[in-house]
């Protein structure tokens, strides 16, 4: 299937902001089940200082503001051609070792929460018993529109017993370390059948079974990914794949807009 | 009572050769005469402004490290052998650091475990696939050593990430010039006053392919509260480089910038002195204050060269120290020159229970501690510090390394009474470039200033002497 997207992120500020700089990672990733055959990322009230490939493979952007801006807009477009391989992305590769994906990151800490959650797993094929998580997080935790606070744990949102798609994808990532499969987090795209304009970037989980390799959950929806889900970044948790992370002097305070559009090409 | 290895004097009460000339000086030397120098001395480096903070006080302390006038001697033929490990060693280190931020063979051989990696705080995975110029990852490099006999030396550990006191390896080799210019014409010593210009060009010789001319170097400090700030702005001083702290950097134009009278001008290598985690608060500890956001984003794009790069603290690991010896095999091919002291792994339950049994024999350190903080020596130790430390070590054993108490050698300080042996280590400093490995002869010999205590540390109320390399 071939997605053509349009993503717009865009900040004003109510004061003009002195210095500002923003990492990106927005640029789909290229491998076995997705090509990217066009992409670009345009920014207005900044520039692009650099470019590099981080350890996870990501395409990271950085980019300064211009001095004094009061406003930064990114927009990043192009289209991709994505397989449908039932969730299976494929053996593990790059220079990360699988190892490191053991690895509990702040917001993946297993507390209570996630322990409660594994006690009522069943026993089963490594396998079944991934996709039975998924729909006990499901359960759990309530989808529900700004329910969180981006900074949220996986046991934050247990607790609360509600959450966004990073919420599932972080319960997910928890629970299965726990288990012993390696985990990590993607960010990236997901062309809901009914609509354009879709509500948001989305984020799920990715965990590796032996044998059969890299496999993706997405909770939030109760299925593993297909022709439609785009990724883009991966990383142990949020913090590593997030599309931007930022950091500016000045104490103007932001006005977030974003606009995402997916459509079959 | 154990026998200490005197490197001036023979059990036999004759001289070791290298001291035999210094010997000679002193026993026709008016002491009085060498009092006032020793003072004199002192009120040198109270101006010189060479000064450390104490940790752990109620308000740090700003202290004089004493200095003692009687030279540190190692013969020729010594030193050729120590830095022949030395190189070794310093380029088994390097390969280790690639190897694991790249293939990891060596896991994959199975001599080092991979736990010992993925559970420990110094690997940092944002530099797996990352490859500095010439693959160096230490370009500045301190290995402690003890002697414990007339060919016995140890090495304590490998400051591989920031090693200091290279500024009073070089001020206590200036105030022995001007004492003691006499000495210097009797005795052939090797000199170190190149060491600033030999850390320029090395630092130089390390810069990004992108660089254009000559290479821009400066120093980062975390700023003058920093223990180690006279050493900073010493060094920046001696080589003719800026010294900078973080909030003089910036982000443009795809490099890291300092601010001048006529713009801002890129930096191509940049020696830092600020520890990873505060390196950049966009990319690690997002708190900092002392680095510069977005500077490993411009290291990644190779528009800068960090020495050391981040990431390398993983070598001089307490726990990654034991496997030095298997290290050094796997990357040279040859057995390693200088000696590893034997250490228990107390994460080891069977170490853990040894280490448990003989407290009042062994010296237990912070598998991440350094300055001798935070450590035990248990024939020193009270009986109460002793149990403190056994829960200490029951509650997070993976926290801990044990030695045994080394004989370390003993070199002669001048006291009241004379001459009198004081235990002593070496610090040698080693500079690695694409253009190979150098080494000052000498480095700073720390000595303890109490009678029979083995610690050096000079936060721990240790003294430096000038150490001399003789002339072939």
């Amino acid at each position: 299937m071939q997605l053509r997207i349009r993503h717009v992120t865009r900040y004003d500020f109510d004061a003009p902001v002195p210095f500002g700089l923003q990492q990106l990672r927005k640029t789909p990733k290229s491998f076995r089940n997705q090509k990217v055959l066009e992409w670009t990322t345009e920014v207005t009230g900044g520039r692009k200082e650099l470019a590099f490939e981080d350890c996870h493979r990501n395409t990271v952007e950085l980019v300064s503001f211009e001095p004094n801006t009061d406003h930064v807009e990114l927009v990043s477009s192009g289209i991709v051609e994505i397989a449908d391989t039932s969730g299976i992305v494929g053996p593990h590769e790059g220079a990360v070792p699988l190892w490191l994906f053991d690895r509990e990151t702040d917001r993946t800490a297993a507390g209570a929460g996630v322990k409660a959650l594994l006690r009522d797993l069943p026993e089963g094929e490594t396998l079944d018993r991934l996709h039975a998580l998924s729909h006990l997080i499901h359960e759990a935790v309530t989808y529900e529109t700004g329910a969180s606070d981006p900074d949220w744990t996986a046991e934050d949102a247990l607790k609360a017993g509600r959450g966004v798609c990073q919420d599932h994808a972080h319960v997910f990532i928890s629970a299965a370390r726990a288990l012993g499969c390696p985990a990590r987090y993607v960010s990236g795209y997901l062309m809901m059948n009914d609509r354009e304009v879709q509500e948001a970037t989305h984020a799920w989980a990715e965990t590796h079974v032996d044998g059969i390799g890299w496999v993706g959950f997405d909770v939030s929806n109760g299925i593993s990914p297909d022709a439609r889900y785009v990724r883009v970044a991966t990383g142990l948790d949020y913090g590593e794949a997030a599309p931007i992370i930022g950091s500016r002097t000045g104490t103007a305070g932001e006005d977030l807009s974003v606009r995402l559009e997916v459509s079959q090409q | 009572m154990t026998e200490f290895f005197d490197e001036m004097t023979a059990p036999d009460g004759t001289l070791r050769a290298p001291y035999r000339e210094i010997g000679r000086w002193f026993g026709e030397e008016d002491v009085a005469r060498l009092r006032a120098k020793q003072r004199e001395a002192e009120e040198v480096f109270r101006l010189s402004g060479i000064t450390f903070n104490v940790y752990g006080k109620a308000e740090a302390e700003e202290r004089l490290i004493p200095f003692d006038i009687i030279p540190r001697i190692i013969s020729h033929r010594e030193w050729q052998k120590l830095s022949r490990g030395i190189e070794q060693r310093v380029q088994a280190i390097n390969a280790f650091l690639y190897d694991i931020y790249h293939r990891q063979e060596i896991i994959r051989a199975g001599r080092v475990p991979a736990e010992m990696i993925a559970r420990n705080e110094a690997f940092l995975p944002q530099m797996l696939g990352v490859a500095p110029p010439g693959d160096i990852y230490t370009h500045i490099v301190g290995i402690d050593l003890v002697r414990t006999g007339p060919d016995e030396f140890y090495v304590l550990e490998d400051n591989a990430r920031t090693p200091s006191g290279v500024s009073y390896m070089l001020e206590n080799r200036e105030t022995m010039l001007k004492m003691f210019p006499e000495l210097f014409s009797a005795t052939k010593v090797q000199a170190v006053s190149d060491y600033p210009r030999n850390l320029h060009r090395s630092l130089a010789a390390s810069a990004p392919a992108m660089t254009e001319g000559d290479p821009t170097v400066a120093v980062l400090t975390p700023g003058i509260y920093n223990s180690a700030y006279y050493e900073h702005s010493f060094l920046a001083d001696q080589m003719g480089v800026e010294l900078v702290e973080g909030h003089d950097l910036r982000v443009t134009g795809g490099r890291v910038c300092m601010r001048t009278t006529q713009g801002y001008k890129p930096i191509d290598v940049l020696y830092r002195r600020v520890d990873d985690e505060f390196l950049d608060p966009l990319n690690f500890n997002p708190d900092s204050a002392l680095g510069v956001p977005g500077i490993f984003d411009v290291y990644r794009a190779g528009g800068i060269t960090i020495a050391n790069a981040p990431g390398t603290g993983i070598a001089d690991d307490k726990a990654i120290y034991s496997y030095l010896p298997d290290i050094v095999e796997f990357y040279s091919g040859e057995k390693a020159i200088l000696q590893n002291v034997p250490t228990w792994r107390c994460a080891d339950p069977d170490s853990l229970a040894y280490v448990l049994d003989n407290l009042t024999e062994l010296v237990v350190k912070e598998v991440h501690g350094s300055g001798g903080y935070g450590m035990l020596i248990g024939p020193a130790a009270s009986k109460r510090e002793i149990a403190a430390f056994r829960a200490k070590l029951k509650a997070r054993p993976g926290n801990y390394i044990a030695q045994p108490t080394l004989a370390l050698s003993t070199v002669p300080i001048f006291t009241r009474s004379g001459l009198a042996p004081r235990h002593v280590d070496l610090r040698p400093f080693v500079l690695v470039s694409p253009e190979g490995v150098k080494i000052t002869p000498g480095g700073l010999s720390r000595v303890a200033l109490k009678k029979g205590s083995l610690v050096v540390n000079s936060s721990q109320g240790g003294g430096t002497k000038d150490t001399w390399v003789l002339e072939d």
